[in-house]
């Protein structure tokens, strides 16, 4: 079977190709391959990722800034972070991404407000930093609560030559808040990726540095700080329950409901937990030459996967955690059974395709995995040579790879290779829909979640069974109608 | 632990014991002051209330909080994919793109097709034109169109892109591929106006260039245009060609994307509907072009009007005046009686009116939005007696609208208690509310944080709207579409007073089976 769908995997790719005039073509392919599991110099090292996109398609892909205020600076509560520059970006960015949060918003908490110094053509011709400023001013005058700000610069602010570090530094020494420039314009780069570099070197730069809430710390053998979990949907809470339940203490939370004083105390972790290795592995490394601190990649996806993992975290901190652990999985493994039990002979078999960003197309896997479902296709809207590398870990069987896929790509594909499920984004979840297809979005969690956990795989079941099984799927033919319609 | 008989979700979750003793656990290693000192959070939470607050937020001079606008772009993406099989091609960050597309998709729950030539820093350095070259012809390879129509990001914009030289440049190196397609483009700085200024821009120029080579002094005395503007009801559009059919078969609809927005299952494809490519060329042979959006067709206006030498009327056919004026416009310029259907449908609607008057009457809306929504909303709600205590646009052009509105407003009996708020935002809103509360909030999905705030009920009508689903199919403009605001608005109404008299043995006498 297995070469069956490899060789189908590959005819897909050709067939994918030939649309193209030669110079996208000879691009594209190189972005596209089929590994398996077994496979030597297969897809997951050769794949070319993390290059210019091929001007005129319809790629999924976002911008710098997306990955700056969208990802990293946007999630932390108790900052104000500035869209600065036009209007769209904050307004598009706007609360949709589901990082939760706890707090009053307005007053103490902020992720879900758009600031933005809505320039006008003024702003551009004479600069934009007198603008900052007053922003700035008036911001602390309405919100005195706000542990700092940040300023997320738009496309504009790059090429008309103001001096947001300098705006920002006076307001600083003013305000006595941090007061953080971020130029991750979203002309930068090629994608969302280069921004979550920049937002993490002015955490390194900004933030790191501020050893206020750390001079009165105290620290204890079982600290460590929660890395790339932007708490979509609680992400973070159904995994920092896990860890405390072991006998460690989850001192931060980067940056899903975070708050500014965790940025600052997180260099007092004795290990750093990084779940998404693609957006944060710059401050992990940074905190282990800085501070000492080693980090470790895990993954909560699916309860293999969350096991395995959570043996290796307990495995660093001795024996008196690793037998609290065992007892903890063996408490949650009876119930993820159960979920398993439940659930696997609704979709055993069922065959998934992906295609997110960040640490989503290789850690769900095992999820799916778990339920019996087979993925045969994955890939980055983002990644790197080594996001594709480490996936070759995850691939149970043999998969197109495929990097920076359009919507015409992932549509031939998907027709191909006819899976049961789609899992994407917002943006490819009609298409497929309309193709008779369920879908699933795994960028938000469509609407549900968490899915990080035990707790979170039993809803993650649900959620798959609901959108494999539902009534709905068989609607779409009409009763006069005799052929087969749709994909 | 999960139950596995009963597996909830985040929502109810998180209200697990184990996770309220985390969460709380949490707050140790935090630094909002809802951790460290919430009697603050309470105290600020109080001021943020008062006139002196409001007083220091109404001067705010450079920062926007919560806007209801986005930028120019999307409109015209929206004015792009009015026009059959026509790809909306934004010259600029594919960044911009993705945003677009999600912010439409999740207001219609529909795919929306647009590409972009991924400019970056080289582009920024050296200029768009070799992303254009490639970008088009890559466009042209995979999606077929038969028309492109080519917008701009304000990363172009800045670096001062020249979009006519680079598509002349563009087709000379497509070895011919280019050569029979239309393309069309238009300037739309997001540092400009706001997304019906984008619309606008784009509208006038996929006219005025598809209309290239045909005569404006060859005129067909039957044909009217409609442009009907930045419409996010589809229903709209719909129900506004079906008036137009009943007057005449040469009313055509600029525009046109409705279809487009509301495929059926049962396939995807990546065109549907659209305004014809030869209607659109033709547009400048019309007699008439009516607009149904004044203030997100200021543009197109002076090309239709001055180079084109047409009929140029704006009407704005939401809520009963307005529908009225719109029929009798067609019955004008068709030279033909309002038909028997649309009388009916006027009878029917002012009938419904009367049923409901009472729930509406002297009671207070604040309501925000574009400004031609804005001009229709607010005409209906003085129609049923209501109070439009709060008029708040962010992106009406200086000129004109202020006045519009107020002609509008003075028609009430209550004029003197109702204010226009121009050029401010909704965390502005925030603070008139709660120092002039209203007893209704209309507005879009960022409304819901207000009503969170403020308990101010919202009744959603406007774009975006996220949060619920299938609205957008249904009509606001024309009888038909005030019936639906109508039952939006009264139903509104009464589903707040069962929640205020629901209280057992306390409110719920009043908590009536009949109203």
């Amino acid at each position: 079977m297995s070469e069956t769908l490899e060789a189908l995997q590959k005819e897909a790719i050709e067939e994918v190709l030939k649309i193209y005039p030669d110079k996208a073509k000879k691009n594209r392919a190189k972005h596209l391959g089929v590994d398996t599991p077994e496979g030597v110099k297969g897809a997951c090292d050769k794949t070319r990722s993390n290059k210019q996109t091929v001007p005129g398609v319809m790629s999924q892909r976002g911008c710098a800034y997306a990955g700056s205020k969208g990802v990293v600076w946007g999630p932390i509560k108790d900052m104000i972070h500035i869209s600065h520059g036009p209007v769209g970006c904050g307004q598009y960015s706007r609360a949709g991404r589901r990082n939760y949060y706890i707090g009053t918003t307005g007053i103490d908490t902020f992720v879900t407000m758009n600031f933005t110094t809505d320039f006008t053509e003024k702003d551009i011709v004479f600069g934009g930093d007198k603008k900052l400023k007053k922003a700035l001013e008036e911001i602390d005058i309405l919100f005195p609560l706000n542990n700092g700000i940040s300023i997320q610069s738009e496309c504009p602010i790059g090429l008309i030559g103001d001096d947001i570090q300098a705006v920002a530094k006076v307001h600083k020494k003013a305000s006595d808040k941090p007061t953080v420039a971020v130029s991750c314009e979203g002309f930068r780069g090629v994608s969302q990726s280069l921004g979550h570099h920049i937002a993490n070197d002015m955490i390194r730069d900004e933030v790191m540095p501020d050893a206020s809430y750390r001079k009165d710390f105290v620290s204890t053998d079982y600290d460590v700080a929660i890395i790339g979990d932007y708490n979509i949907g609680g992400d973070a809470w159904a995994s920092r329950i896990l860890l405390e339940e072991m006998g460690l203490r989850v001192i931060a939370q980067w940056s899903g409901d975070a708050s500014y004083k965790e940025m600052a105390i997180a260099p007092k972790a004795k290990l750093n937990l990084l779940h998404c290795y693609r957006s944060m592995n710059y401050i992990s490394r940074h905190m282990e030459q800085e501070f000492g601190i080693p980090w470790m990649e895990y993954n909560f996806f699916g309860p293999s996967k969350t096991t395995e993992s959570l043996r290796k975290i307990a495995e660093f901190f001795g024996p008196e955690i690793q037998a609290k652990t065992e007892a903890m999985i063996a408490k949650y493994t009876a119930m993820t059974d159960a979920v398993i039990a439940k659930y696997k002979p609704k979709l055993e078999g069922k065959k998934v395709m992906l295609y997110v960003g960040g640490l989503r197309p290789r850690h769900v896997i095992g999820a799916y995995e778990d339920l019996g479902m087979e993925v045969i296709g994955t890939g980055y809207e983002f990644g790197h040579g080594d996001d594709y590398k480490r996936t070759k870990e995850d691939i149970a069987r043999s998969t197109l790879i495929y990097d920076d896929v359009n919507e015409y790509e992932l549509e031939q594909f998907v027709k191909k290779l006819k899976p049961d499920l789609v899992a994407s984004g917002v943006k490819e979840k009609y298409v497929f829909q309309k193709m008779g297809l369920p879908f699933r979005q795994m960028h938000s969690w469509d609407y549900s979640g968490p899915y990080h956990g035990y707790d979170a795989f039993a809803i993650f079941a649900k959620d798959m069974d609901l959108a494999m099984n539902s009534p709905v799927w068989s609607h779409t033919k009409a009763p006069w109608e005799k052929e087969e319609i749709g994909a | 632990m999960q139950d596995v008989e009963n597996i909830v979700n985040g929502q109810k979750l998180f209200l697990k014991e184990e996770y309220q003793t985390s969460l709380a656990a949490k707050k140790e290693f935090e630094s909002a002051m809802g951790a460290v000192n919430p009697a603050k959070v309470e105290e600020i939470a109080q001021w943020t209330k008062s006139w002196d607050y409001r007083e220091k937020n109404l001067a705010r001079e450079a920062i926007t909080i919560n806007p209801a606008k986005a930028c120019q772009p999307l409109g015209a993406i929206m004015a792009g994919l009015g026009f059959e099989n026509t790809m909306p091609y934004v010259h600029g960050s594919h960044g911009c793109v993705a945003y677009f597309r999600s912010y439409f998709t999740r207001h219609f729950k529909e795919p929306t097709p647009c590409v972009s030539d991924s400019m970056s820093e080289s582009a920024a350095v050296f200029g768009g034109l070799a992303n254009m070259k490639d970008g088009l012809r890559n466009c042209n390879a995979m999606y077929k169109p038969d028309h492109i129509a080519v917008s701009t990001t304000c990363m172009a914009e800045v670096i001062g892109d020249d979009l006519g030289a680079f598509i002349i440049g563009a087709r000379e190196e497509a070895e011919g591929e280019l050569d029979n397609l239309p393309i069309t483009y238009a300037h739309t700085p997001s540092f400009v106006g706001s997304h019906i200024t984008g619309y606008d821009n784009m509208m006038k120029s996929i006219l005025e260039q598809l209309s290239i080579g045909k005569e404006a002094s060859v005129k067909d005395e039957e044909r009217i245009n409609i442009i009907p503007g930045f419409e996010p009801y589809l229903g709209s559009l719909a129900e506004i060609k079906e008036i137009g059919k009943m007057f005449s078969d040469k009313i055509v609809m600029l525009g046109d994307h409705e279809e487009q927005w509301n495929t059926g299952a049962g396939g995807y494809s990546l065109y549907a509907g659209g305004t014809t490519l030869e209607d659109a060329k033709t547009a400048i042979n019309a007699k008439a072009t009516i607009s149904l959006q004044k203030y997100s067709t200021i543009q197109t206006a002076k090309t239709i009007k001055n180079k084109w030498k047409q009929i140029y009327e704006t009407c704005n056919p939401i809520g009963l005046s307005g529908t009225d004026e719109f029929v009798m416009m067609l019955s004008k310029l068709t030279g033909k009686d309002v038909p028997e259907a649309l009388k009916t449908q006027r009878a029917q609607l002012v009938d419904a009116m009367q049923d409901s008057y009472p729930y509406m009457h002297g009671k207070k809306f604040a309501i925000y939005g574009d400004p031609d929504f804005l001009l229709g909303l607010v005409s209906f709600i003085v129609e049923m007696g209501g109070i439009p205590t709060h008029v708040l646009c962010n992106n009406a052009p200086r000129k004109g609208w202020e006045e519009d509105m107020q002609a509008i407003i003075s028609k009430s009996d209550w004029k003197d208690d109702c204010n226009i708020w121009m050029g401010k935002d909704l965390w502005h809103l925030r603070s008139l509310l709660f120092t002039e509360p209203t007893d209704f909030l209309i507005g879009n999905v960022y409304g819901k944080e207000l009503y969170r705030d403020t308990g101010i009920p919202l009744i959603r009508i406007g774009f975006p709207i996220f949060d619920r689903h299938h609205l957008h199919r249904y009509s606001i403009s024309g009888y038909k579409g005030a019936l639906n605001l109508l039952t939006w608005i009264v139903n509104g109404v009464l589903d707040q007073l069962d929640e205020e008299t629901k209280d057992i043995a306390k409110t719920d006498y009043f908590f009536d089976c009949v109203r």
